[in-house]
């Protein structure tokens, strides 16, 4: 598209290539561009091959794209992995006093990274901010947000070691302005731009459950979801929120339950190796009627599978986890605004139903950054459904009432005392062997999912409302679905999006509608079986026409999806 | 909330009855329970029982307080988390031997080093009682069930295992001395930090072999015996005694920093108590800008 690019830093695990990436991302940010920038890294500290994917320009960026207007590469590997997706023109940037190549080739721009570093900083190490501010230079972009963005990453490390790297990224920068002389076609300018918010969708999930008024989470480090757990025990410490590494994810889950039963907003956070261990957790929430928030960072499987990648191959299984029959809430947001809003939701919808609400992501979604306009507080409402803080004597936790739901009292707030249990319960919450309570139990559990239907998120219906095509996906593809819908509309195909960042209770009479009105719809998934479309027709007695299936650990570009989507249109 | 000038038995009592086997140990240790609150004169809303699966399990449907009856071998997480939610309760968590040193194991040991303001009274058959007498993790070695036809190996030894992974209140007690568990129970709950009981609690219909008669011959007062809790070398040596003498009391007691202790955020209220406001986040967005 006009007026874009897209920058590539690929480099060693170790090298740096997520503080460039990142760093760049910021000031591009600051500077009033949209950003969207997307992590590819392996399984590993040091060594391998890593890349940070950035895409810039003055309109919304959704997702990345397949080709890169300019390369950095900071080890030779990165030219090979990177070289073939350089535009025509294009621009690689490598240390040509360090890296060998076997002459030149189109797009090839060496610049002495860490010769400048010694000379400008004074120290090699600061390689990486001549690397930074040699690609800036490129853009033309105004230097002193690159610069401040690049001091910023050393903030703390003293004025030498800032200073040092201002004028490296400056050494960079002037090179790339005086000795670059071919073609690249990549000038940013600055924009005039409301100050927007760059995060990635696990900070907005976060911050959103942080503002939704969740102080207690306990969690097991997994990837993709572990900065969650390392934010809110840093960051959400200041807001007076616990967060706890545990020994184990099952300990986790008890120990969210626990803290809900008494009456803290709380949350776990894991991929799906660590929720395998918590199965039986959430059966205990669902049982007990303990509202809480798991989310589910989903890296493809089974076992420990491609630790770093993504996938959406977990939907089923957080469907249909645990021993019994329940209700339980799915939430499946696609994009950091979409990632801040339900996390927020989770909590009131949680304590709304008194039951588990799992909020799926995924690698590509929790790793993602995006430039998003700042959240509107003001508008949010916090809402703890039937809590009761004045328990009457004669309280009973799981009394049975016409609107479904049994007024939740919490131990110590009142002189009422509060009885949960994991085995089939009476009213009052002790034991019992009755079938006629149990059959009650059953029915007010199970019940639950109906009552939660009120509080649907709705698909988003994006593109034309009545298409020859309409693609159906959920999760973190939405940014590549909406892309490649503008795109196909670009290319005069009528053409529609049918989002769901809700899967369960599934949103039946919204999908059935949007089908209707379309032609053909084909189901999008980065999954191997097409588990949305499963759960789809076991909904609604629908089928799409067709998938579009992608499994192979790396998320969907928008090419790749209106390349495959054309099938459907002879 | 009406604060009751005093508290008694009757406050606790229940109309549930007990679905122990009669005879069984577990009688003896409800009441040293309900003894313990009463001397420490704790009304029933300010107490929360968390409990596993397991005839231990069962214990807290007998006492009116509250109750968190979880997963089986999965108090400790429930418990330790409540007590962060609301400090102001007295969380006490029970479980059988099965509970705790089997299915939670891992628990077990991490709330001995996290040292969370809890008590946790394991009562301790040396059997599975509720699946009907298989070999538990504290069976001692040629214990004869279904399940080990040729005798059980090597046991676990929690006392020894407690005082090694940092436990700061390391007692045991038995069912057929209510009086004295009652003391031991109150000292648990009074004991800044993780408060750990191990009561031997004969099983009348599997364990044949630990029986009341088998421990009342061999169980002696360590308070008695000049032994000074205060000495960890003294504890161990203690610990390592099992057969023909069996302690019980005080092995082990410290003060150390408590778990909630490493949460600044909770100093002032109990978070329970505190107002959510959504627009508390806003300072931390500028972060992102
Ligand atoms: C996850 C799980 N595994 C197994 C069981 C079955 N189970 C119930 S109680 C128990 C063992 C009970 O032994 P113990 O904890 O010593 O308690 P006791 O009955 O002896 O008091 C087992 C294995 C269960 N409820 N949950
Ligand atoms: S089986 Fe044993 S532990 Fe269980 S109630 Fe009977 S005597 Fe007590
Ligand atoms: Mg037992």
């Amino acid at each position: 598209m006009a007026g874009e690019i897209t920058l590539t830093v690929g480099g060693q695990a170790g090298q740096g290539v997520q503080s460039i990436g990142l760093t760049l991302a910021r000031a591009f940010a600051r500077g009033g561009l949209h950003v969207f920038a997307q992590q590819d890294y392996e399984s590993r500290v040091r060594g391998g091959h890593n890349s940070f994917k950035l895409r810039m320009g003055p309109r919304p960026v959704m997702a990345a794209l397949q080709e890169t207007n300019i390369l950095v590469a900071l080890d030779p590997l990165s030219l090979d992995v990177h070289m073939a997706q350089l535009t025509d023109p294009g621009v690689a940037i490598f240390d040509g006093e360090k890296t060998q190549v076997a002459g030149p080739r189109r797009g090839y721009f060496p610049v002495p990274l860490e010769r400048l570093a010694q000379e400008s900083g004074g120290n090699r190490l600061m390689q990486n901010s001549v690397a930074a501010g040699a690609a800036a230079g490129l853009t033309g972009f105004d230097f002193s947000i690159i610069s401040d963005a690049v001091a910023e990453q050393f903030k703390g490390r003293g004025p030498e070691v800032e200073e040092g790297n201002r004028r490296a990224a400056q050494a960079g920068y002037d090179y790339a302005l005086t000795q670059f002389g071919g073609r690249c076609d990549c000038s940013l300018s600055t924009m005039a731009a409301p100050k927007r918010l760059l995060l990635d969708g696990n900070e907005a999930l976060v911050l959103g459950a942080l503002a939704g008024g969740c102080r207690f989470m306990a969690g097991y480090p997994m990837t993709p979801s572990t900065p969650i757990l390392q934010y809110m025990a840093t960051k959400g410490a200041g807001l007076g929120a616990v967060g706890i590494q545990t020994e184990d994810e099952i300990a986790a889950i008890n120990m969210a339950i626990g803290a809900s039963f008494a009456g803290v907003r709380a949350m776990t956070a894991t991929a799906g190796g660590g929720f395998s261990l918590m199965v039986e957790g959430l059966g205990l929430a669902g049982m007990t009627e303990t509202p809480v928030v798991i989310v589910v960072g989903q890296r493809p499987g089974p076992a420990t599978g491609f630790p770093t990648r993504t996938e959406q191959g977990d939907l089923e299984f957080v469907l249909h986890a645990a021993q019994g029959e329940f209700a339980r809430i799915v939430l499946t947001p696609g994009t950091p605004e979409q990632a801040f809003a339900l996390g927020f939701r989770a909590f009131n919808l949680a304590e709304r139903y008194q039951l588990p609400v799992i909020i799926l992501t995924d690698q590509q979604l929790a790793d993602s950054y995006r430039t998003i306009e700042p959240f509107d507080l003001s508008s949010l409402q916090i809402d703890r459904g039937e809590l009761l803080l004045d328990a009457p004597p004669d309280y009973m936790r799981y009394r049975l009432t016409p609107s479904g739901i049994s007024p939740r009292a919490v131990p110590g707030l009142s002189s009422a005392v509060v009885v949960a249990d994991s085995d089939e319960h009476a009213e009052d919450g002790h034991i019992t062997e009755d079938g006629a309570v149990r059959t009650a139990m059953v029915r007010k559990r199970v019940g639950k999912l109906e009552l939660a239907r009120a509080d649907i998120v709705p698909p988003e219906h994006y593109g034309e409302q009545h298409p020859e095509l309409l693609l159906i996906g959920w999760g973190s593809t939405y940014g590549a679905l909406r892309e490649a819908v503008d795109d196909l509309r670009a290319d005069g195909v009528s053409a529609g999006m049918l989002h769901l960042s809700q899967v369960w209770p599934f949103p039946n009479e919204q999908v059935q509608a949007a089908m209707k009105a379309a032609k053909k719809s084909v189901m999008v998934e980065n999954n191997a079986s097409g588990q949305l479309a499963r759960v789809m027709r076991g909904e609604t007695g629908l089928a799409p026409d067709g998938h579009i299936l992608k499994y192979d650990g790396r998320p969907f570009s928008p090419s790749e999806i209106t390349t495959q989507a054309r099938r459907w249109l002879r | 909330m009406s604060i009751k000038v005093s508290v008694a038995a009757e406050d606790y009592a229940t109309t549930q009855v007990p679905a122990w086997c009669p005879g069984c140990g577990n009688f003896g240790i409800l009441p040293a329970v309900v003894n313990a609150l009463v001397t420490l004169q704790l009304a029933p809303h300010q107490v929360l029982l968390v409990s596993g699966i397991g005839q231990a399990g069962k214990l807290p449907h007998y006492i009116k307080c509250n109750v968190f009856n979880g997963l089986h071998g999965r108090t400790l997480p429930a418990a330790t988390a409540a007590k962060l939610a609301n400090r102001e309760l007295a969380v006490i968590a029970v479980g059988g031997d099965g509970d705790g040193y089997g299915e939670g194991g891992n628990h077990f040991l991490h709330a001995l080093r996290r040292n969370p303001d809890i008590t946790y009274i394991v009562h301790d058959n040396q059997v599975y009682g509720l699946t009907l007498g298989q070999t538990s993790p504290t069976s001692d070695p040629g214990y004869i069930s279904a399940t080990t036809p040729r005798g059980a190996y090597q046991p676990v030894h929690p006392i020894a295992l407690a005082i090694a992974a940092g436990g700061t209140f390391v007692a045991r007690g038995f069912a057929g001395n209510t009086d004295h568990l009652a003391g031991l129970i109150g000292e648990a709950i009074r004991h800044r930090g993780f408060g750990y009981i191990d009561v031997l609690q004969p099983c009348v219909t599997f364990n044949r072999v630990n029986t009341f008669a088998w421990y009342r011959q061999r169980v002696y007062d360590l308070a008695s015996d000049g032994h000074d809790p205060a000495d960890r070398e003294a504890a161990w040596q203690r610990a390592q005694e099992w057969g023909e003498r069996i302690p019980i009391g005080i092995f082990y007691r410290e003060e150390r920093p408590t778990f909630e202790d490493n949460f600044p955020s909770l100093a002032g209220e109990p978070l329970v108590k505190r107002p959510i406001d959504p627009r508390a986040v806003g300072p931390l967005l500028e972060d992102f800008k």
